[in-house]
Formats: structure tokens, sequence, C-alpha cells
């Protein structure tokens, strides 16, 4: 419990900048990939995802955190899947009894959020060492994280692909959501590389290469910011 | 007196790119006039748009990249990546189309990777494959060979047609694709596909115009002149004769168990040779230095290895024609095939132990 008190806002705060972007599951730790890439044609299909992704990842991890002390360290990799795919079929079951048409254009990539190598990463690296709180703090954060990229890459695809935004968000959402759906522009054609898989990984190609060039600008940034003061240091030596 | 110190090879090819590049844009005339006179003015207009289109994404991203653009502009190949775009895309395809596969190719297959010399993938097929992918009613709209058509399409109609969709008389792609029986026609290897699927036998589809008196109307006169282009690139030693001489070898070979196997279903060699993009490929396009092999034996890997997926895909696969995706699928094979072919150097072992 000492290990709770210690630096407490600092320690969330931490979590937040590691889930949300310097450690996003989605642009760095690249994993969840094959749900990622596959799902994310629309926002629509994004989201759903994404949030389905967020409840299970943040029960698993503090589920996780409260049994640490009793999982032996050899067998604690089923024990994982185990409350990850117990936890799936409870989302899984909601969704399909509360959004049927979302249940239906996701598919198999429900069921599969077991394999979702983010949720078992996030147990093993995080869950399993830390109390129940920051854990599922943590889940929260890394679940918002990799929900974003979703939403991000299922909006690009969209309105490449398709020329539209929030189509078929009353499937998620309810009937009233229809009025959502803006038609960006107008197509002759469909751009379909947007929408096959190819497209996919293209997109995210240049989601990450933006996040590393935002990294790098802040790091110049820095640099520039501390240069000056290493320069006064070494002449103060010098003259010294 | 400067004494130089070089480090070895001495003997220096003393080609120089721009140079080059030149050498193979004229090569590439025969086959475009060949075009033009079974083809009309589509596909002229569209390598100059693919040419404009590809020069300016490139002086656009050596701006952002910050390098020395009149060096890299004149060295002509983002020109020839043009040409080549040109060439390949439907002569009544809109205008846009064209714009997409030009700034396609520059921009993220050559400049992302690196520029010349740096690029992975063939530029002007990783372009003409995301068009064929992302558009394919507007990338396999091939207009039939000229005396074919019912409603003869000039300058005029046809730049009309490029950039309203529509020709100067108000017909569309479809109206001029159409034969005098209403019927649209294709090329001959989408005609061919199109009708073994359907349980004809190839001699029946043979019937068809479009094939013509010998292999595919119109088309084997285009192989020809890019042959013959083909050809002065090798005697002018600008392009390895190792490259295209496999790969119609291996056509050969793959066509003729096809053809051994299940003569009713599968093509001739000389169809095989003289229709769609073939002597395109063999010359201009597999022998791209830069995303292709580069070691001796590799070139006769790469190339058996793309005309191995040619014969494959044009008689199984779901488009009518291959070069395009077997170039690039070969492309990935690249590094590999450099690793296993690397040649020995002198004193030292076979594979590579001293």
């Amino acid at each position: 419990m000492a290990e709770q008190s210690i630096d407490k806002p600092s320690e969330y705060r931490e979590l937040v900048w590691q889930g949300l972007w310097k450690n996003n599951p989605g642009l760095v730790q690249l994993l969840g990939l094959c749900p990622l890439l596959a799902v994310t044609t629309t926002f629509t299909n994004a989201l759903g995802l994404g949030l389905a992704t967020l409840l299970v990842l943040i029960c698993s991890n503090a589920t996780v955190s409260a049994i640490r002390q009793w999982v032996p360290k050899e067998v604690r990799i089923p024990i994982f899947v185990l409350i990850i795919a117990a936890f799936v079929t409870c989302v899984q079951l909601l969704m399909n009894a509360y959004a049927y048409g979302i249940y239906q254009s996701l598919g198999i990539f429900l069921p599969l959020i077991v394999t979702n190598c983010a949720i078992i990463g996030r147990a093993e690296a995080y869950a399993s060492k830390n109390p129940i709180k920051q854990a599922s703090f943590d889940g929260l954060m890394m679940g918002i994280g990799f929900a974003l990229v979703l939403v991000a890459l299922g909006t690009i695809r969209e309105i490449l692909g398709q020329g539209t935004l929030f189509d078929g968000a009353h499937l998620l959402l309810g009937d009233w959501a229809k009025v959502l759906k803006i038609q960006v522009f107008d197509f002759d054609a469909q751009f379909l590389l947007a929408i096959l898989p190819p497209g996919a990984f293209i997109a995210m190609g240049f989601l990450i290469a933006g996040k590393n060039y935002i990294d790098n600008r802040q790091a110049e940034k820095l640099a520039k910011d501390n240069k000056p003061k290493e320069i006064e240091r070494v002449r103060v030596n010098f003259e010294g | 007196m400067a004494f130089w110190i070089a480090s070895s090879p001495h003997n220096h090819i003393q080609a120089q790119t721009p140079k080059l590049m030149r050498l193979v844009l004229l090569a590439t005339l025969p086959g475009v006039l060949a075009q033009w006179y079974f083809f009309g003015w589509g596909n002229l207009i569209q390598i100059g748009l693919a040419v404009l289109f590809c020069v300016l994404a490139e002086i656009t991203f050596l701006a952002i990249r910050d390098k020395n653009i009149k060096a890299q502009i004149s060295d002509y190949s983002a020109v020839l990546t043009g040409v080549l775009i040109g060439i390949s895309i439907p002569s009544f395809a809109p205008w846009w189309i064209t714009a997409i596969g030009s700034l396609f190719a520059i921009g993220v297959v050559k400049q992302l990777y690196g520029g010349l010399g740096y690029n992975i993938f063939n530029p002007a097929m990783a372009g003409y494959v995301l068009l064929l992918v992302s558009f394919p009613v507007q990338m396999t709209s091939w207009a039939p060979v000229n005396d074919l058509i019912a409603q003869p399409v000039d300058f005029l109609n046809t730049l009309w047609l490029i950039f309203t969709g529509f020709t100067w008389d108000g017909f569309s792609v479809e109206q001029i694709r159409m034969n005098i029986d209403g019927i649209t026609m294709a090329t001959p290897l989408d005609t061919l596909k199109t009708d073994i699927s359907r349980g004809l036998t190839v001699e029946e589809s043979f019937v068809n115009p479009v094939f013509g008196q010998f292999f595919s109307h119109g088309w084997e006169w285009i192989n020809l002149g890019f042959l013959l282009g083909g050809l002065y690139l090798i005697f002018k030693k600008a392009i390895d004769w190792r490259l295209p001489v496999s790969f119609l070898a291996g056509m050969l070979l793959f066509t003729f168990i096809g053809y051994v196997l299940s003569p009713d279903s599968s093509a001739s060699t000389m169809f095989h040779w003289f229709s769609g993009g073939t002597m395109l490929g063999a010359f201009f396009i597999i022998t791209d230095p830069v995303s292709g092999s580069t070691t001796q034996k590799g070139r006769i890997i790469f190339a058996l290895l793309i005309a191995f997926l040619v014969v494959i895909i044009r008689s199984f696969g779901g488009y009518p024609d291959a070069i395009a995706f077997a170039v690039l699928l070969a492309n990935m094979a690249v590094p590999l095939i450099d690793q296993y072919t690397r040649p020995r150097t002198y004193g030292h072992n076979q594979g590579g132990k001293s």
C-alpha cells in the first residue's frame, strides 16, 4: 500500500501521457494491428471496436491486478487469457443484444479481441504488477489511445473511400443518429484502395509518420531551448 | 599534381543518368507511335498529362525535402515515369486518374522512400496498380482499335472526353466502346479471359474481331514497336539483355506448359508475347535498374519469377493483364534474390567465407 501514496497525481498524469501519446498501443507499440487494419473501413465500425476494446481492457486490467497475489507465475498467461475471454464474451453478448447492426458488421473481429496483443500486453506489463486503481486507469487510458487511433483511421478511410462521414452511425447510437451522416464530397467512382486492406496499411503508415514528425519537432525545439544554457556552462568553466 | 587514391572499382561506366533516361525515352517512340496509330490521340494526351503531373509532383516533393530541384529534375527520371504511366493507362481514362496515379507514383512510391535510387518498388507500376485496384471500371475501359470503332474519335473529341467524360459530340466512353452491334469491346486479353470463363475454347474465342489476323489486333504492332525500341536499348547497352531474354524465355516455357496440359484454355506463346503489356514490360519495366535485381544470376531469377507470375495471373487471376502485379511482387523478392546470388569476390571462397 505504500507504493500507492507516493506522488499520486504525477503517476496518473504519466499514465495518461503514456496511454494517449508516448506509448500509444496503436501508433507506438503497434499492437492489435489485425483489428486495427481490418475493421476501420468506416468511422462507426472503428468506434464500435474501439469501445468494445476499451471496456475489455479496463475490466481485464482491474481483474488481473486484483488477483495478482494469487496467480502463480508459471501459468499466468493462460489465466490472463481466460479472464480476457470472459470479458470479451460479456461484451460480445451485450453488443449482440443492444447494437446488433454493429455486432454484425464487426463480425469475427469482436470475438478476436481475445487475441488482441494490446490487452494481454497491458495485463502482463502493467496490471499484474500494480494496484487495482492504477491498473484500471491504465486500462482506460490505453483503451482510449487505441480507440482514438481506430477512429482516426476509420475517419480517414471513410472520407477517402466513400466520401462520407458517420455513415451507419445509427447502428451504434440508435435511429436518431441517421441524421449524422455527412456527405463530405461526391465521387463518380469510389476510391477503392482506401477501403481495401492496402489502403489501411498506407494510411496507418502516414499516421505513424505524422506522430514521429511531431515528436521530432518537439525534440528539436527542446534541444534548441536547452542549448544556450549548455554553452553558458562551458564558458563559465573555461574562464574559471 | 593530384594523386587520386580511389577504392575499387577503378573502371567506371561513364553513363550518366540523364543520358540513359533520354535514351530510354527515345526508345519508347516506336511503341508510342504504334499506339497512336491504333488507339488515336488518347494515349499521347495521357502521356502528356502524366509527364506534367509527375514533374510537378517531383518539384513539389523535392522542394519539401529541401533538395537540389534543378539537378534532380533534369535527370529525366520523373519524365520517364510519366511516360510509362501514360502508356499503360487506357486512352480514354478521365484526367484525374492520370493525376492520382502520377502523384502517387512520384510522391509516395519514389520520394517518400528517398527519391531516385532508393525506391523499392517500380514507381510507374505501383502507380498503375493503385489505379487498377481503386478504379477498376475506368482502368479496364480500353477503347477498341481505331478501325473497329463505329464512331471515330478525333483529337478534339478525345481531349474533351478525357477532361469532361463526354466527347464534343456527346458520346460517353461506354458508347464509343460499343461496336456496331451494340456489344462493348474489350482488349484481346480481357476477351479471351471472359470467353474461357464462359466455357469457350481458345480457338472459338479467336473468331472475335479484336484478335485480328495474327494474335491480337493492333496490340501486336504496339508490342512489336516496343520490341524494336528494346532491341535498340540492348544494342546501346542501356539495359542488360539477360532481363528481357530470360523474361520472354520464361513466358515461352510457362505458356508451353499450360498449352501442353490444356490447349483449349491456354493461349499460345505468341499471343502472350504480343498482347497486353508484355514487350513494354520486358524491355522498359523490368529493366528498371533501381527496383530490380542487380546481380547477373539474380536478374535471370527475377525475370523468370515475373514471367511465371504473369502467366499465372493472366490464366487464373482476376485481372486480364498482370505485368504490373508481377513486377511489384518480384520487387519485394529482390533483396532476398540479391542476398543469395551475391557474386564471389576475387580471393574469396564460395558462400562468402574467406
